[in-house]
């Protein structure tokens, strides 16, 4: 389930931090270029990861899609590696690797034994920059992200559905661009406008380091010195500003209709603050409102209602997207039983949301979520991974890596007033958006 | 201490280049019930994953989806808790439990905290022991299988693979779809559930992998505990099947801009001396990683797709060998085209000895890193085990992989591909492809 798998992924990467096992040391070069690294020492492996405080939000007017592209070519060739010999490189070293791309950030990272480090941060380091693109190289890439965008988005009306009620949501800011492009954009993108994104913003000093694993940090610190420490720090690079939103004066309400649809449901987001350097408390009452609303479907406020009680529901879930660098979403789901209208469960929604401010909080779920929240934090140092891209996230959202350790503990000190107080400033009807996707309607006359 | 340590296996990972150590034991309760364990104290956390062979195979055909709805109404109530009080007793644990099933498994997985084992495994008990399938929760459950199916019915993946299954395996039991059809699910009462679960959760294809903060001690108790009440013996298993589609192609008509390929033929078993050989050709042919001829040709020199790749399936019953790629309507043809010009290439010419070092290097040095995690741990050896294979598999499993050479790989890729009898199933609108009747 794709809305569920949402929420249960801020849940985790939110709440994994101040670590035991993981012993977070940093440390900054002298071009800029930030450190992190996570000790994890049961195995004799690392994980290897340069995230750019770069991503499809920081793209021109008119190139969407670029930032994705580049993310693709940076495993084309440099001065020093012919194409593909990069990840020939990882592969021989029996590594795996990949490399992903958000509103945010742009990441690339390798999982190789410990003793491989030095050798993935040599080639990391020369693609940061030393790409070297050719036209027989960004051609037939272009294929690939125009397929991987039919792959993700235009073969799956949920996607298109998603893009939509983003556009809708975002009427200045750069979130409402789909991260992976639009089509029509995406078959223009040339290898100028590659290099000029690459030449703006892959720099040291928009870069951080993520090394978690069978590391010593002095260690980590001495090869990043010998390796990225190298790399000339680009004057470009400036806080990011992007276009914000300006007052939000109407509900939206939208209906997306294709002939692929079989199951109707409605999903509504409202514009949300997003986790701030040193003030995290409205993001985190967000993010434990929306575990209240519909964390589980057989527990939840709205689970309870729609679902158990009413019976007018099949699934129902909320989240809260709380690790961005500019205001997010809240958002809520509900899929209609067979033969109830999204009329009907959008009524019932509303009616549940007034009612939830009559009735308050519910002390028992409220306690229940925090056990969860504290006993995540020790289900996640069991997941290196994970830590890392907490820490990749958050630090490319602008937040410092003492907002990521005080996280859990923000969750943990959020009252029932704050999260009262923070539910009715986001549930403001006049910034939401309300989408139904259903099936193509037969006009009746 | 007493009988239960029948093996006692330090494996030492020593592919190259990591040596991760990972001890596993086999553990025998007094009960007769199995299982492996890994004892790790450095997180106070337990992860148990627990696999019944059978699944949705062992199904009746009218009775299509029944074990697919049963598992899913495992957390929806259990002994004397309805689907809230189960679920809120979760919660209180912070325990995870998980019940998931396919074509040929029930698979149910637990994390908790070690402070809470007593509670978290009597939890795990009552689902897998005395699951209520309660009128409010079966009506639920069955409504929201049913929309699932329905979404199934115009998503392109499912759409393709529901067809390979068919017409790979025809009538027998793999060829079904494993979450049944709306009419089979329509009909299914909370007798069946009753039936399902009487008949799928049994001792003689029960196989249990426990990794984290336990001792053996502790395990053996809670092993008779969680099992010891489950029934000998469950629903018969199915027969061996063979790979019946021929070379050809099968063109589904769906409205949309890319095409979505799937495609088969005949593979090898896992128990076939070249299998290891076999292993290591797919791995250069289309095995999954950047590095592959596939990928090469048709993703980084064409640029005709996002994702190509083929893959040896392995089922308890049938084998055979795969693939899959999406392109757009008007390049699938010529995508099909390169897959099966590669095709007939490794089966004609092998593979060159600077492919085969390199694969090699990249299969053995990766291994180790999948033990990484708890849960991921104990995935692998539920694995393990469902194969079939010695404890010590992980431990030998890269020699296996060192003893192929280049003439093993081009005896075996000359034996099990054929180019002529891949059968692809294409949904979408490819223009140019001809379909076989």
């Amino acid at each position: 389930m794709k809305y569920f798998y949402v929420a249960i992924f801020f849940l985790c990467s939110s709440y994994s931090a101040s670590l035991a096992i993981g012993e977070v040391s940093t440390f900054t070069l002298k071009n800029g270029m930030d450190i992190i690294v996570i000790e994890d020492h049961r195995a004799p492996i690392v994980t290897h990861m340069v995230w750019y405080k770069v991503g499809s939000a920081d793209e021109p007017p008119g190139k969407s899609g670029i930032a994705h592209y580049l993310e693709h070519l940076l495993f084309k060739g440099t001065e020093n590696l012919k194409t593909g010999e990069f990840s020939k490189i990882v592969a021989e070293n029996g590594g795996s690797e990949n490399a992903f791309t958000s509103y945010d950030y742009t990441g690339y990272f390798q999982r190789v034994a410990a003793d491989r480090l030095n050798l993935m941060m040599e080639i990391e380091s020369d693609r940061m920059q030393n790409l070297r693109l050719t036209i027989e190289d960004i051609l037939p890439e272009r294929g690939v992200i125009i397929e991987e965008r039919n792959s993700r988005t235009e073969n799956n009306p949920n996607s298109l559905f998603s893009e939509h009620r983003s556009a809708l949501m975002y009427q200045n800011h750069p979130y409402g661009v789909p991260v992976i492009g639009w089509m029509h954009e995406i078959e223009k993108l040339t290898r100028e406008d590659a290099i000029d994104f690459y030449e703006r913003y892959y720099a040291p000093n928009n870069a951080i380091l993520i090394v978690a694993g069978d590391v010593e940090p002095q260690a980590v610190l001495d090869l990043a010195q010998k390796h990225y420490g190298i790399r000339i720090a680009s004057k470009k690079i400036v806080k990011r500003v992007r276009p914000q939103e300006p007052p939000k004066r109407a509900a939206i309400h939208t209906i997306y209709e294709d002939p692929r649809v079989r199951q109707p449901y409605i999903i509504r987001e409202y514009l949300a603050e997003n986790r701030k350097p040193g003030d995290q408390l409205e993001a985190a009452a967000l993010t434990i409102f929306a575990h209240l609303l519909g964390g589980s479907g057989k527990t939840s406020f709205l689970g309870k209602r729609l679902q158990l009680d009413e019976k007018i529901a099949l699934n129902v879930s909320a989240w809260h997207s709380a690790t961005s660098y500019d205001p997010n979403k809240f958002g809520l789901y509900v899929v209609p039983v067979p033969d109830v209208s999204l009329q009907v469960v959008e009524d019932a929604l509303d009616l549940a949301l007034d009612n939830f401010f009559e009735v308050g909080i519910d002390q028992d779920h409220l306690k229940r979520i925090k056990t969860q929240i504290k006993a995540s934090e020790i289900f996640a140092l069991d997941n290196q991974e994970g830590i890392a891209r907490a820490y990749g996230t958050a630090l490319t959202s602008g937040l410092s890596v003492n907002d990521v350790k005080e996280w859990p503990n923000i969750l943990a000190a959020v009252s029932a007033e704050d999260i009262m107080i923070a539910a009715g400033k986001v549930l403001n009807p006049k910034s939401s958006v309300t989408g139904w996707i259903r099936g193509p309607q037969e006009i009746v006359e | 201490m007493n009988k239960f340590l029948s093996a006692f296996i330090m494996i030492l990972l020593s592919g190259l280049p990591v040596n991760a150590e990972l001890i596993i034991h086999e553990v025998k309760s007094k009960g007769g019930i199995t299982a492996w364990l890994v004892s790790d104290n450095s997180i106070p956390i337990i992860s148990f994953d627990i696999a019944f062979k059978g699944g949705a195979s062992t199904e009746l055909d009218d009775k299509l989806g029944a074990t697919y709805l049963m598992a899913g109404l495992l957390e929806e109530g259990a002994g004397n808790m309805d689907a809230t009080a189960f679920s809120l007793a979760a919660e209180e644990l912070a325990t995870s439990l998980s019940f998931n099933s396919s074509r040929e498994r029930i698979s149910i997985s637990a994390e908790f905290l070690k402070e809470t084992t007593n509670q978290s495994i009597a939890l795990l008990k009552a689902a897998i022991t005395q699951p209520a399938f309660n009128d409010a929760a079966f009506e639920r459950t069955k409504a929201q299988v049913l929309s699932i199916i329905s979404r199934n019915q115009t998503d392109p993946r499912k759409i393709a693979s529901n067809a390979f299954n068919k017409i790979a395996f025809e009538s027998h039991p793999y060829g079904r779809p494993y979450q049944g059809t709306a009419n089979t699910i329509s009909s299914l009462t909370q007798d069946d559930m009753f039936e399902a679960h009487r008949q799928n959760l049994t001792k003689d294809r029960l196989f249990v992998s426990v990794v984290g903060d336990i001792t053996a001690d502790e395990l053996l108790i809670i092993l008779d505990d969680l099992f010891g009440g489950l029934p000998e013996k469950g629903a018969l298993f199915p027969n061996v099947v063979n790979f019946k589609a021929l070379g050809g192609n099968t063109i589904i008509d769906f409205d949309t801009t890319q095409s979505t390929a799937l495609w088969g033929h005949s593979g090898i078993s896992q128990n076939d001396p070249d299998f290891f050989a076999a292993f290591v050709m797919n791995h250069i042919l289309g095995g999954g990683s950047f590095t592959s001829r596939l990928t090469d040709e048709v993703r980084e020199k064409r640029g005709l797709t996002y994702g190509v790749y083929s893959y040896i399936a392995n089922m308890d019953y049938a084998n055979f060998y795969g693939g899959s790629v999406s392109s757009a309507n008007d390049r699938i043809e010529e995508a099909l085209d390169v897959i099966k010009e590669e095709w007939a290439r490794m089966a004609n010419s092998g593979v060159t000895e600077e492919e085969l070092i390199a694969a090699k290097k990249y299969i053995t040095g990766s291994y180790p890193l999948r033990f990484d995690g708890n849960g991921q741990i104990a995935g692998i050896l539920t694995y393990s085990q469902t194969n079939d294979f010695p404890i010590n598999y992980p431990q030998n499993r890269n020699s296996y992989v060192e003893a192929v050479t280049k003439k093993d790989i081009a005896r075996v890729a000359n034996r099990i591909l054929k180019a002529e009898d891949i059968h692809f199933v294409v949904v979408g609108s490819p223009t140019g492809l001809v379909a076989t009747e």
